[in-house]
C-alpha cells in the first residue's frame, strides 16, 4: 500500500466499533415506529411486536447456515471441470 | 391507411449498418437507434395490425397493448443506457449480436402469433451467444457452446407445444392458455428453460459471468425478461408458478451466498428477482401480475446497474472474483456509490424502485391468502438484501484491500450507471409514472405507509445485522459450487466413460465369443471337418498297425486332405465304402 496515501475513515482504529455501534442503533431505531402503529397483521401468526425484525433475522441465519451446510457438498475447486 | 411496422425491425434493420459505419460514428447510432424505438414504441397506436398469410395460417405481426408496451419501454431504455455504456467497445460484432438480440427480444414481445414469437425466440438465442462467444477465452467458448444447446433444446420443446397447439386449435394467435393441454405444458417447459427455473437454470450462471464487459450487462435484462412476458401474456394464474417462483427466490439466494466470482452471484441473484416475477405470474390476479410487470421494469434498471458496476470493476481490473478484490472504494468511488444504489435498489430498501414493485407481488399473495408464498417472498426479500445488498459491494469495494488501485470507471461507463441509479431513486419516490403504465386494472396502490416501510426497515436492518455477525461463516473461499450443469458437463464425460466400459466391454466379448471363438471353430471345422469325417467313417477299416503308426497315417490324411491331394484310388474307394456303408444300414 501507498504511504502517502491518505488514511480513510475506515481505516482509523475504532471506526468499526462505531461501525458496530451504528448498526445496533439503526436496529433498534427501526422497532420504534411499530410502538406507535396499529399493526394489521395479514395472518394469525405475524401480529407480534417486531415480527419483521425477527423474520429477517432468523431467515438470513438459516439461509447463511443451509448455505454454509450444502457447501460442503457443492463446493469444488475453480479447475474442478477443466 | 399505411401500417406502421414493428419496433423489433427498426433494430433488425438498423443493426445492418453497424458494420459498414465507421467506428467514431457508429458508437453514437448504436445509442440513437435504441432511444429512436423508445419513442417510436411511445407513440405506436394500441391494437393488432401486419396481418399476413403465411402457410394458411394468420399471422399478427404487431400487436400492441398495454403488456406489450411496458416491455417495449423498458427494453428501449436499457439498451439506450447499455449502448451508452458500452461507448467504449470498438468492435462491430458485439454491436451487432446486441442490436440482433434486443431486436428479436421486442420482436417476441410485439408479436400477436405464436409463429412469429417462436421465430424471434430462436433468433434471440443465437444473436446473444455472440455476446459470450466475444470475450474470446476458452471459458467463454465453451460455456456460450453450452448456453446454445441449452437454448436450442429449450426452443424445440417450445416449437413442439406451439406445433401441437397449432393442430389441436387450429389457432395461431399467442392467447392466454386457458385449457392444460400437453401442448401447453410443453410450451410452458420451453419458457421455464429462459425463465431460468431450476433445474434448467444453470445456463444463465454458467454463461452470462463468461460474456464480455458489456455482453454481461445487455444479457442480464432480455432473455429473462422475455420469459416474464410469455409467462403474463400465456400462462397467468398457473399455480404451479407459484411453486417454481418461490422456489427460484430461495435457489438464487443459496447460490449466490455459496459464490464467488462477483458477476456469477449477479447471475443467481436474476434467478433470485425472476422467481419473485414468476410467482406474481402464477398468483395470476390483476395486482400480482401488475406487480410482476413493474417488477420486470424496476429490475431491468437495476439488475443493469449492477452488472455495469461489477462490469466497470472487470474492465479496470481484469479480475471478477471475491477472493481477488477488496478495497476498490478508494479509487472507485463513483462505481461505488451507483453499484450501492442498486444494490439498495434490488433489496426494495424504501426510497429505490424495488420497494415500490415487489411489494406489489407480494401484497398480490396477501390478497390471495396464500401463507406460504407470502412467508418465502418475505423470506427471500431478507435474503436478497444479504447477498446483493451487503455481499456483492461489501467484498468488492471493502472488506480486504488487496492493494489494488485501478482508475475510476471510464466516464460513458459512469454516465450509464448514473443515469440507471437515477431511474432507480426516481421511481422510488415517483412511483406513479410506472404505475400508470401498468397493464391491469387495478385499485391505486400506496406503497409509503408507516407500517409498510417500518416492516421493510425492520426486515432488511436484520438481515444486515445477521450479515455482519456471521461473517465469519461467509468467508469467501477460491471455490466453484456444483449446479445443475453438473450433469451436461461432468454427466456428460461420466455418460462418455460409462458408455466407453460398456460398449467397448460388449465388443471385447462378442470379440472372444464370435470372432476368436465361433469363426475360428467354423474355419477349423471348414478344413479339417470332412477329413475328420471321413476318418470316423473309414477310420476303422483303415490298415493299420500299432497306435503310432495310426497317428502318422491320420495326420497324413488329414494334410492330404486339407490340400485335397487325396490319390484317385483311395478316393474311389472311400467313395465305395460310404456308399456301401449307407446300403448295409
Amino acid at each position: 500500500m501507498n504511504s502517502s496515501e491518505k488514511q480513510s475513515f475506515l481505516e482509523r482504529p475504532g471506526a468499526i466499533r462505531i461501525l458496530w455501534i451504528l448498526l445496533w442503533a439503526v436496529c433498534g431505531l427501526t422497532l420504534v415506529p411499530e410502538l406507535f402503529i396499529e399493526r394489521h397483521p395479514h395472518f394469525s401468526f405475524d401480529g407480534f411486536f417486531g415480527f419483521a425484525a425477527v423474520l429477517g433475522f432468523v431467515a438470513c441465519a438459516l439461509l447463511i447456515l443451509i448455505a454454509k451446510g450444502l457447501g460442503f457438498f457443492l463446493k469444488r475447486k475453480v479447475d474442478y471441470y477443466d | 391507411m399505411i401500417e406502421l411496422p414493428p419496433p423489433a425491425w427498426l433494430l433488425l434493420v438498423g443493426a445492418l449498418l453497424v458494420p459498414v459505419l465507421p467506428a467514431s460514428l457508429r458508437r453514437w447510432y448504436v445509442i440513437l437507434l435504441p432511444a429512436l424505438a423508445f419513442f417510436y414504441i411511445a407513440r405506436l397506436p394500441e391494437g393488432l395490425s401486419w396481418q399476413v398469410q403465411f402457410f394458411g395460417h394468420d399471422l399478427t405481426l404487431l400487436r400492441v397493448d398495454k403488456l406489450s408496451r411496458i416491455f417495449g419501454y423498458i427494453f428501449t431504455l436499457n439498451a439506450f443506457a447499455a449502448m451508452v455504456y458500452a461507448f467504449y467497445v470498438k468492435e462491430s460484432g458485439q454491436h451487432l449480436a446486441a442490436l440482433f438480440y434486443i431486436g428479436s427480444a421486442l420482436g417476441a414481445v410485439f408479436a400477436g402469433d405464436l409463429v412469429s414469437f417462436y421465430f424471434y425466440w430462436e433468433v434471440m438465442a443465437v444473436a446473444s451467444t455472440f455476446l459470450i462467444l466475444a470475450r474470446r477465452t476458452e471459458k467463454a467458448l465453451a460455456s456460450g457452446m453450452r448456453y446454445v444447446l441449452v437454448h436450442l433444446a429449450g426452443g424445440l420443446c417450445l416449437l413442439a407445444g406451439i406445433v401441437l397447439h397449432i393442430h389441436t386449435t387450429g389457432s395461431v394467435t399467442f392467447d392466454p392458455m386457458v385449457e392444460r393441454t400437453l401442448a401447453a405444458w410443453l410450451m410452458l417447459a420451453g419458457v421455464l428453460v429462459n425463465a431460468a427455473a431450476p433445474p434448467f437454470s444453470a445456463w444463465l450462471s454458467d454463461a452470462y459471468p463468461e460474456a464480455t464487459v458489456t455482453g454481461g450487462v445487455i444479457l442480464s435484462a432480455y432473455t429473462t425478461k422475455t420469459a416474464v412476458y410469455t409467462l403474463l401474456r400465456g400462462f397467468p394464474g398457473w399455480e404451479i408458478l407459484i411453486v417454481i417462483g418461490c422456489l427460484m427466490t430461495l435457489y438464487g439466494i443459496i447460490y449466490a451466498l455459496l459464490e464467488n466470482d462477483m458477476r456469477r452471484i449477479l447471475a443467481y441473484s436474476i434467478i433470485n428477482q425472476v422467481g419473485f416475477m414468476v410467482t406474481g405470474a402464477g398468483i395470476g390476479t390483476a395486482v400480482a401480475l401488475n406487480g410482476a410487470a413493474a417488477h420486470a421494469f424496476a429490475h431491468i434498471i437495476y439488475k443493469a446497474l449492477l452488472w455495469m458496476s461489477a462490469g466497470a470493476v472487470l474492465y479496470r481490473t481484469g479480475k471478477s472474483k471475491c477472493t481477488d478484490l477488496g478495497g476498490l472504494y478508494k479509487t472507485m468511488p463513483w462505481t461505488l456509490l451507483f453499484g450501492t444504489i442498486g444494490a439498495l435498489a434490488i433489496s426494495s430498501f424504501p426510497g429505490t424502485s424495488g420497494f415500490t414493485t415487489k411489494t406489489l407481488i407480494i401484497e398480490g399473495a396477501v390478497h390471495q391468502h396464500l401463507v406460504w408464498a407470502w412467508l418465502v417472498l418475505e423470506i427471500a426479500s431478507a435474503g436478497v438484501f444479504l447477498h446483493a445488498g451487503i455481499k456483492f459491494p461489501y467484498f468488492v469495494f471493502f472488506a480486504k484491500d488487496q492493494g489494488l488501485r485501478p482508475a475510476e470507471a471510464p466516464r460513458s461507463m459512469l454516465l450509464a450507471m448514473g443515469f440507471l441509479a437515477f431511474i432507480c431513486i426516481f421511481l422510488g419516490v415517483y412511483p406513479q409514472p410506472l404505475h400508470a403504465i401498468l397493464p391491469y386494472q387495478m385499485e391505486p396502490y400506496q406503497a409509503y405507509t408507516v407500517g409498510h416501510v417500518t416492516t421493510q426497515l425492520q426486515l432488511l436492518m436484520f438481515s444486515a445485522l445477521v450479515f455482519f455477525l456471521f461473517l465469519p461463516l461467509l468467508k469467501r473461499t477460491d471455490t466453484i459450487a456444483l449446479d445443475t450443469d453438473w450433469f451436461y458437463r461432468r454427466g456428460g464425460s461420466l455418460f462418455y466413460r460409462g458408455a466407453d466400459r460398456l460398449l467397448n466391454g460388449l465388443n471385447a466379448a462378442v470379440d472372444r465369443l464370435v470372432v476368436q471363438g465361433l469363426a475360428r471353430g467354423l474355419a477349423r471345422f471348414a478344413e479339417n471337418g470332412p477329413a475328420h469325417l471321413l476318418w470316423l467313417a473309414a477310420g476303422p477299416f483303415w490298415p493299420t498297425g500299432g497306435e503310432a503308426e495310426t497317428a502318422l497315417v491320420r495326420q497324413k490324411f488329414y494334410r492330404r486332405m486339407a490340400v485335397g491331394a487325396l490319390s484317385v484310388g483311395s478316393m474311389a474307394a472311400l467313395a465305395t465304402l460310404f456308399v456301401a456303408f449307407f446300403y448295409l444300414y
